[in-house]
C-alpha cells in the first residue's frame, strides 16, 4: 500500500505523457490503415493501401528529399561550421568580445521561426527585399530574382534562412563544450609550439567529440521535423517544390481531408525519428571522453 | 600564453576578425531592417527599403497593437505562464519521486517519462486532433496548455532529475530527523536547493512556448485564442499590403524573448548545455 502511495509523485507526469504522447502514437498506427473523412466521420479499413499510395506519390519523395537536404546542409553549417566558429570565438583574448559575439549570433535563435520566416519572406521579396537590392548594389543585378516564387530557388532560400536562424544555438553549445576543456591542455599545446590549426584538429575536435555526436543527432532529428519556416514562407509551394514531410502531412490531412494518408506519413516520420533516437542512445551510452 | 606575432599570424588575425564581424552584420542587419521598417510608412518602405524612416512614429506599433496583437500577446503570456508553472511543478514532482523516494519500478518509470523526449509532436498530430475534438477542447486555451505541458515534461524532468541526483543524501536524512514529511521536505528543502536548475528550465520553457507554432496553428483555428506566432501570420494575411504594420507586430513578438535572453543568458546557456551534454 505504502509503495503504491509513493507512485503519486510520478503519476501526473506519467498520465500526461502516457495519454498525450504515447497513446496518440499507437492510435496513429491504427489510423494509418483507414480511409477517413474527418468531416463526414466516415471510416473504412483499407489495410496498407495508404502506404502503397505513399510509395507512388511523387510529392512524398520530394518531401523526403527536402528533409534530407535540410539534414545535410544543417550538418555542414550547424555542426561543422558552428564548431569551427565556436573555436574561433573562444580563441579571442577578451572575455567581453567572446560573450558579445556569442550573444549576437544567438539572437536569431531566440526569436521564433515564425518571425524569422516572415522576416526572410520580405528579405527575399523581389521588389523591396534587401537581398536583390544588395545584389544590384554590388553589380550582380542579373542574379536578382523572386527567390521564393520559383521552384529552382525556393527550397534553397528556405534552407538558407534556417541556417541563419539556427547556427547561433549550436555555436553557443560548442562554445560551452570548448570552455569545459581544461586550460592546461591548451597551455601544454602552446609550450609544444603547436599552431592554431593543429591545435584545433588535435586538441579541440577530439575533446568535444561527444558534443559533436549529440549535435549531429539533434540537428538531423530537427531536420526531419521541419514545419514552421516552410509553412510561413511558402506553405510547400510553388508546385509542391518546398514540401517537407511535416507540411505534406499537414496538407494531406488538414487541407485535403485525407487523415489516414496523413497518419501514414506520420508513421514514416516516426520510423525515421525512432532510428535517430536509437542512434542518440548509442552515442550517449558510449564512454565519456576523459581528461 | 605567448603569442608569436609572425606576419602570417597577423594576416590570419585580420581575416578572422573580418569574418567574425561580417557574420555579425549578416545576423544583425535583417533584424535592424525589420525594426526600422516598423517605423516607416508604406510609401517609404517601397520607395527605398534601405533608408532610415523620415519620421520616427509609433503609429504602426499602435495599429498592430489594435489589430489583434494585444489579444495574441495576452494569449501568449497566459499560455506561457500557466504551462511554465504546470510543467516545472509536475516535472520537479516527478524528479523528486524518481530520485529521492524509493518508488517501485523506478528504472522503468524513469524510462517511460524520459522516453517521451524522443517522440516528435508531428507524429502524434492526427490522433491528438481527434482526441481534443472528442474532449471538446479543440480550439481552446486548454488544448495548448495541456499539449505544451505534456510534451515538455520529459525534457524538464530530465534536467531537474539530473540536478537532484547530485544533491547530498544527508539533506533528506536531516529533514527526516526533524520530523519533516515528504511533502514538507519537497517544498521547503529540496525545491529551494534546486533553484539554479529551476531557473534554467523556466527560461527554456518560456523560450519554447513563446515561439511554438505547430500546435498553436492546428489547435486554435478560430479567433480569440491565437498566440503571437499564429496571430502574426493572420495579421500578414489580413493586412498584407500594410507591411510596416506587420513589421511592427514582428518586433513586438520578438522583443520580449530577446530581452529575456540577455537577462537570463547565464541560465539559458547552462540549461541548454546540461540538456544536450548529458
Amino acid at each position: 500500500m505504502r509503495a503504491t502511495l509513493r507512485l503519486v509523485w510520478v503519476l501526473p507526469a506519467l498520465v500526461l505523457v502516457g495519454v498525450f504522447v504515447y497513446l496518440p502514437l499507437v492510435q496513429n498506427l491504427q489510423f494509418s490503415t483507414l480511409k477517413w473523412d474527418i468531416y463526414s466521420g466516415s471510416q473504412e479499413y483499407v489495410g496498407l493501401d495508404n502506404y502503397v499510395k505513399l510509395v507512388d506519390d511523387p510529392v512524398f519523395w520530394t518531401s523526403l528529399g527536402n528533409n534530407v537536404l535540410y539534414a545535410v546542409v544543417s550538418i555542414v553549417f550547424q555542426v561543422f561550421g558552428a564548431l569551427l566558429l565556436a573555436a574561433l570565438i573562444e580563441s579571442i583574448g577578451s572575455e567581453r568580445w567572446r560573450r558579445g559575439l556569442r550573444a549576437v549570433y544567438f539572437i536569431p535563435s531566440a526569436i521564433s521561426l515564425t518571425v524569422a520566416g516572415l522576416l526572410f519572406y520580405f528579405v527575399y521579396e523581389p521588389n523591396l527585399g534587401p537581398l536583390n537590392h544588395a545584389l544590384k548594389a554590388v553589380g550582380l543585378g542579373q542574379f536578382a530574382q523572386a527567390w521564393l516564387g520559383q521552384e529552382s530557388t525556393a527550397m534553397s532560400a528556405i534552407v538558407a534562412m534556417s541556417q541563419w536562424q539556427g547556427f547561433g544555438y549550436s555555436t553557443l553549445l560548442f562554445a560551452v563544450a570548448i570552455q569545459r576543456i581544461p586550460s592546461e591542455i591548451y597551455g601544454a599545446a602552446a609550450i609544444d609550439g603547436v599552431g592554431a590549426v593543429r591545435r584545433f584538429f588535435h586538441v579541440t575536435v577530439p575533446l568535444v567529440r561527444e558534443m559533436t555526436g549529440l549535435m549531429a543527432i539533434v540537428t538531423i532529428s530537427g531536420a526531419f521535423q521541419v514545419f514552421n519556416e516552410v509553412m510561413v514562407m511558402t506553405a510547400g509551394g510553388p508546385n509542391n517544390s518546398t514540401q517537407v514531410l511535416g507540411t505534406w502531412l499537414y496538407r494531406s490531412g488538414f487541407v485535403r481531408n485525407n487523415f489516414g494518408y496523413a497518419a501514414a506519413i506520420a508513421t514514416v516520420l516516426f520510423a525515421i525519428t525512432l532510428g535517430i533516437a536509437v542512434a542518440q542512445l548509442w552515442v550517449t551510452r558510449r564512454r565519456r571522453v576523459e581528461w | 600564453m605567448v603569442t608569436r606575432l609572425s606576419f602570417l599570424g597577423v594576416i590570419a588575425r585580420v581575416f578572422m576578425w573580418a569574418f567574425l564581424l561580417a557574420l555579425a552584420v549578416v545576423v544583425l542587419y535583417p533584424l535592424l531592417w525589420m525594426t526600422l521598417n516598423g517605423f516607416k510608412t508604406n510609401a517609404e518602405l517601397f520607395g527605398d527599403p534601405f533608408a532610415l524612416p523620415l519620421h520616427w512614429s509609433f503609429d504602426n506599433y499602435a495599429k498592430a497593437w489594435n489589430r489583434g496583437v494585444s489579444d495574441y500577446l495576452t494569449t501568449s503570456v497566459l499560455v506561457t505562464l500557466t504551462s511554465t508553472v504546470a510543467t516545472v511543478l509536475i516535472s520537479a514532482w516527478a524528479a523528486y519521486g524518481l530520485t529521492r523516494v524509493n518508488i517501485p519500478l523506478n528504472r522503468t518509470l524513469t524510462a517511460a517519462i524520459l522516453g517521451g523526449l524522443m517522440l516528435a509532436p508531428t507524429v502524434a498530430l492526427v490522433p491528438l486532433v481527434k482526441m481534443f475534438q472528442a474532449m471538446g477542447l479543440y480550439n481552446t486555451f486548454w488544448a495548448l496548455l495541456i499539449l505544451y505541458t505534456a510534451f515538455r515534461v520529459p525534457f524538464t524532468t530530465f534536467l531537474i532529475r539530473a540536478y537532484m541526483i547530485d544533491l547530498p543524501r544527508e539533506v533528506d536524512e536531516a529533514a527526516e530527523m526533524d520530523g519533516a514529511g515528504r511533502w514538507t521536505a519537497f517544498w521547503r528543502i529540496i525545491l529551494p536547493m534546486c533553484k539554479p536548475i529551476l531557473t534554467s528550465t523556466v527560461l527554456l520553457h518560456i523560450l519554447f512556448t513563446w515561439n511554438e507554432y505547430l500546435f498553436a496553428m492546428i489547435f486554435t483555428s478560430g479567433t480569440g485564442v491565437q498566440t503571437l506566432p499564429v496571430g502574426l501570420t493572420s495579421l500578414m494575411s489580413k493586412h498584407g499590403t500594410e507591411y510596416p504594420v506587420v513589421f511592427a507586430g514582428m518586433v513586438i513578438a520578438a522583443l520580449p524573448v530577446v530581452l529575456l535572453f540577455f537577462l537570463g543568458q547565464r541560465y539559458i546557456i547552462k540549461g541548454l548545455a546540461d540538456g544536450v551534454g548529458k
